[in-house]
């Protein structure tokens, strides 16, 4: 009889395939709280748990997986002012756990990678399209779930080069990212033979709530020809009062109009209708970008410590830069992390608030690595050298 | 004389003498019922919200549909084509299998997280049971021993004792799982990862991962070829592998687990059913909005069939013996 117990209890401890130890892995999560210049329209509401969210659904997700497998996973977050000290909290956070999201402007993602704690850490930009995160000021410790400027601007020149749109006008705004995104467009006009025919700067101060009707027309009026009016307005200020109100009737895309990110409410196909109903019914809200990358971060860190079977940071990043890895996303195609400056590569879809209008990379756009790889600073490009010293 | 009584009868009704390959249209909300013969589209029949999984009953007196957005199963008449009840499903029911005995239904619901198990006799839920996230490939071993459903979020299968309902196992699969058989004789169990990339074979008697395979077309960069539905000859000479957005089905050897040819069918092959002596696979392609018969013997496509908005599952009912 006591036999038999034994052989019982052994053949139930084989049947359970995976014998595991138990893991404890905590995430933080840190976001800087930065005031946003006024802009025209009183319409936009940005979720005070914009990125935490997301963070916390993925967080959800993980655990599910981890109770089969005796992971726990826990988040602890700190959220700062822009006049509380955003150092000392990447310290608290870090002194709990190598494992930290950060929602941030460029200059404090930046300086916190420099910070001697986060050497042996894993830090995700879940926020920042900073093109030189990615390049000159990389970091081995830091990944960047959000794709960067480039990325997106790439993925606009695709679809603008598959329907023969190939001349763009461009309109920016007077801000520092709006500068930053018009230098990605440019790039990207540069790199798929784009021709851009004008650019202005909006520097109205006018209510265009009650006048777009009459200002647009005129701003527009001595553009050049043009297939595409291109928009680089990144705080939603004035690019909304332009479409369909241009003196010519074309197309408008970029912060409006038919918009590259990494995640919108429109994306529905590859499963993704499952995670905007999951997010929906957990946070009543819909997901948003910022929502997306948070979610990627966390979901990075559960499908390593679930392949590797451990919490250990070192094996962790190594397991995240090896071919093994890969992260399904609900965009079609495996996410990876990208060897040379740890970006995390993504389609981009390109979309309108009710659909999605196409996926980059468009097909047709080929790269004898990963056509993911057609969007962004790809290996030659980057000077980003943290990764292979 | 027989002759003409029988052409007649056929034309009067012939859903009566040929098989039928029944395919839920996803985002038409209907069934769409091809006769094998004609190789056409001879009916089609309104159900619920969001169709996807189908599986009629062994003895084929009804025939089962998920419709996922209206939460529940439905047990459809499949001579008149009518609704005559409906199950109670759990919510955003996607995929299931009908256990050997006839009367328990394992049904996949995807937006919870959950499988539930459904009484067909008494139209009651006897157990739901807490899986990974996004439940959807389901199994049942042929002793009806063990039920399997596989999560997509998770990237597991989970083993469920049909005795006390519980999970006894869970085996880790690559990304996203998204379909899973039993070898005919019950000694392996298959599961392919669309994302992955993969189909993992499993020993069933250790649970312990046995084979894997993956698929190269050239030309198709290997993020596209996913294999998602798929389907055993009972000869145990082919399995059948939907390929999903690379527009292919693998044909696979199960004795020595490699490709033997792939064949272009339409955009997004999703799930298939065979005839009923296995000499024509029906495959339901979702974007193209069609199905794509495979002539089994020469493993060449031979037609493509419009039917309704993204085909989703497939199923075949006998009806001549």
């Amino acid at each position: 009889m006591f036999l038999r117990v034994v052989c019982f209890v052994l053949c139930f401890c084989m049947y359970i395939v995976q014998p595991r130890a138990e893991e404890n892995i905590n995430i933080g999560y840190l976001e800087q709280v930065v005031p946003r210049p006024p802009i025209l329209s009183n319409l936009d509401e940005v979720p005070e748990d914009e990125g935490l969210a997301g963070a916390q659904v993925g967080l959800v997700d993980n655990s599910t997986t981890g109770k089969f497998l005796g992971h726990n996973y826990k988040l602890e977050s700190r959220i700062v002012k822009e006049d509380e000290d955003v150092l000392s909290a990447a310290k608290e956070l870090l002194s709990l756990s190598p494992y930290l999201l950060l929602n941030a402007p460029m200059k404090s993602i930046l300086e916190i990678s420099k910070l001697p704690e986060a050497e042996n850490a894993i830090l995700f930009n879940v926020s920042s399209l900073d093109a030189n995160l990615r390049d000159e000021a990389c970091s081995l410790n830091l990944f960047h779930t959000m794709p960067s400027r480039n990325m997106l601007s790439d993925a606009l020149a695709q679809f603008a080069v598959k329907k023969r749109w190939s001349k763009w006008s461009l309109i920016h705004g007077v801000h520092e990212t709006d500068r930053a995104y018009l230098l990605a467009f440019k790039k990207s006009a540069n790199k798929f033979g784009l021709e851009i025919v004008d650019k202005k700067e909006w520097a109205f101060d006018a209510d265009m709530r009650r006048n777009a009707a009459k200002e647009v027309p005129l701003f527009t009026q001595d553009m050049p020809d043009h297939d595409m009016l291109i928009i680089a307005d990144e705080l939603g200020d004035f690019g909304r009062y332009v479409i369909y109100n241009t003196w010519i009737p074309r197309p408008v895309a970029g912060s409006e109009g038919v918009i590259p990110s990494s995640w919108s409410a429109s994306v529905e196909q590859h499963g993704a209708a499952q995670l905007q109903s999951r997010f929906k019914k957990a946070k009543n809200r819909l997901m948003r970008s910022i929502d997306y990358a948070a979610w990627a971060a966390v979901r990075t860190i559960g499908e390593s410590v679930t392949r590797t079977d451990t919490s250990d940071v070192m094996k962790i990043r190594d397991y995240m830069l090896s071919d093994e890895f890969a992260l399904g996303g609900f965009k079609g195609r495996p996410l990876t992390y990208r060897k040379w400056n740890g970006q995390m590569r993504q389609p981009i879809p390109l979309s309108h608030s009710r659909a999605v209008v196409a996926m980059a990379p468009l097909e047709g756009f080929l790269h004898q690595r990963n056509e993911l790889d057609t969007l962004g600073l790809d290996k030659q490009e980057s000077s980003c050298t943290a990764f292979t010293e | 004389m027989r002759l003409i009584t029988l052409l007649t009868l056929s034309l009067l009704s012939t859903s009566v003498l040929a098989d039928e390959i029944w395919v839920t249209n996803e985002k038409d909300d209907t069934v769409s019922i091809i006769d094998v013969e004609t190789e056409e589209v001879i009916r089609t029949i309104e159900v619920g919200e969001r169709p996807r999984g189908i599986i009629f009953a062994h003895d084929y007196s009804v025939v089962f549909v998920c419709a996922s957005d209206s939460d529940t199963v439905q047990v459809i008449d499949p001579k008149t084509g009518k609704v005559l009840h409906e199950l109670p499903s759990g919510e955003d029911p996607e995929q299931f299998v009908l256990h050997p005995n006839n009367k328990l239904l394992y049904i996949a619901n995807e937006d919870d997280a959950i499988t539930t198990v459904v009484d067909v006799e008494s139209r009651k839920v006897i157990a739901q049971i807490d899986v990974g996230i996004e439940p959807e490939g389901m199994a049942v071993s042929p002793d009806g021993k063990t039920v399997i459903t596989t999560s997509e979020t998770t990237n597991m299968a989970h083993w469920i004792d049909t005795e006390t309902q519980k999970i006894v196992a869970n085996s880790l699969v690559d990304q996203r799982p998204r379909h899973a058989e039993f070898a005919h004789d019950g000694s392996e169990l298959w599961v392919s990862a669309e994302i992955g990339g993969t189909i993992t074979v499993f020993d069933t008697e250790t649970k312990k991962e046995k084979a894997k395979i993956s698929f190269e077309i050239s030309g198709i960069h290997r993020d596209k070829i996913q294999p998602v539905g798929f389907e055993k000859t009972k000869d145990g000479k082919y399995v059948f592998v939907a390929l999903g957005p690379s527009n292919h089905v693998a044909v696979v050897d199960p004795k020595t687990y490699t490709v033997l040819d792939y064949i272009l069918v339409g955009r997004r092959v999703w799930h298939m059913a065979f005839n009923a002596d296995e000499t024509k696979l029906f495959t339901t392609n979702g974007v193209s909005g069609d199905v794509t018969i495979i002539d089994v013997d020469s493993l060449k496509a031979t037609k493509s069939i419009k039917v309704g908005r993204f085909p989703w599952g497939a199923a075949f009912r006998p009806t001549s013996g």
